[in-house]
């Protein structure tokens, strides 16, 4: 499964609840949610932790609108837009947690 | 017509925002259309089920019958998420209409299995 | 494959709106096909022709109307919604007795049904929201 994530986990749970579901497959991280994959914030050991479970991706472009470009995490896949398609496509289904 | 599983995920609680009264006419069109529809409450979507809406003072419309109209519409397959239960101080004997509590991950494998997942 | 997009929230508020016209985009660059475009909950606001964004920023309606033009895509904004936030077209203005209409070209007022009909009729069904 596709789990699309948009809200940062500092300020919502979503990422948690998804992490814990523990479907495994894929998470993308998307509009807020992209704080996620940045070097240093509270929630990377837990990122980290998760990447057992899941393929981690984010957004290009919405980490460079942000200015995080140079501080993704190892281990989260950099996708763009046709990226999101390809993922969405390649997976059953996709559940936004929103 | 082709029957597709249908899961609606509710992780909102009610009145504070719009998402779970609009959410749940949906499930109602789903089910009209003879989906195999289910609902999952995790997070604060557990509190949508809580027994007692009393709405007057806010003068909102109440729809906690509308959960238990669902059962009329052959809509009875209701996931609640045992943890965020316990989270909130609940039991299933807080809410309006019989439930299958079960743990998140459970929830996560039934999620899989769904055709389409729907949230708002 | 057939996609099928639910927009949730209005223009400009959240991105939503944004990254579900930048996916919708995308997916139709690659070749997929776009079944529906659906706005529910505030999602419906993406259908005013009123809106008068500043110069320098996306005009979030107008690119709806102008990719449905060009790719001939379906945009169904749910009736029920758009009655309770004042999206409205001739036929709504006529049964509700309003002076006034202001959906804009490329989207169409239906029922719910269409969100389901989507979900059935396409491979993929994805949701942009809050």
């Amino acid at each position: 499964m596709l789990n699309i994530i948009n809200k940062s986990p500092l300020d919502r749970n979503a990422l948690q609840s998804c992490i814990d579901a523990a479907t495994g497959g894929a998470i993308l991280l998307i509009e807020d949610g992209v704080y996620a994959a940045t070097r240093g914030s509270a929630f990377e050991a837990k990122l980290k932790a998760a990447q057992g479970t899941y393929k981690l991706f984010a957004l290009g472009p919405d980490i460079d609108a942000r200015g995080f470009g140079d501080r993704v995490m190892d281990g989260v896949t950099v996708v763009d837009y046709a990226g999101f398609v390809d993922l969405v496509t390649e997976h059953k289904t996709c559940q936004s947690w929103l | 017509m082709t029957t597709k599983k249908f899961m609606f995920v509710n992780r909102k609680a009610p009145y504070g925002t719009v998402y779970a009264l609009e959410s749940l006419e949906v499930v109602l069109i789903g089910a009209a259309f003879e989906q195999d529809v289910s609902l999952a409450f995790m997070d604060d979507g557990v509190y949508q089920l809580k027994k007692g809406h009393q709405t007057k003072g806010i003068e909102m419309k109440g729809f906690e019958k509308t959960y238990g109209a669902l059962d009329d519409y052959d809509v009875n397959k209701l996931y609640v998420d045992e943890e965020s239960l316990k989270a909130r101080g609940l039991t299933a004997d807080d809410l309006c209409v019989p439930v299958e509590v079960m743990s998140r991950a459970a929830i996560g494998k039934l999620m899989e299995e769904q055709d389409v997942l729907l949230s708002f | 494959m057939k996609l099928a997009i639910l927009v949730n929230e209005g223009p400009y508020t959240h991105q939503a709106s944004d990254s579900a016209y930048q996916f919708t985009k995308a997916a139709l660059a690659k070749g997929h096909e776009i079944f529906r475009v659906f706005f529910y909950h505030d999602g419906v606001n993406n259908a005013t022709r009123l809106t008068t964004p500043p110069q320098d920023d996306r005009n979030i309606i107008n690119r709806w109307s102008k990719l449905a033009e060009e790719h001939k895509l379906d945009m169904v904004v749910c009736v029920a919604a758009a009655q309770r936030r004042g999206i409205v077209d001739e036929g709504e203005a006529k049964r509700n007795g309003k002076d006034a209409t202001n959906l804009a070209p490329g989207f169409r007022i239906s029922g719910l049904g269409q969100l389901i009909e989507a979900g059935i009729q396409a491979d993929r069904t994805v949701v942009f929201g809050d």
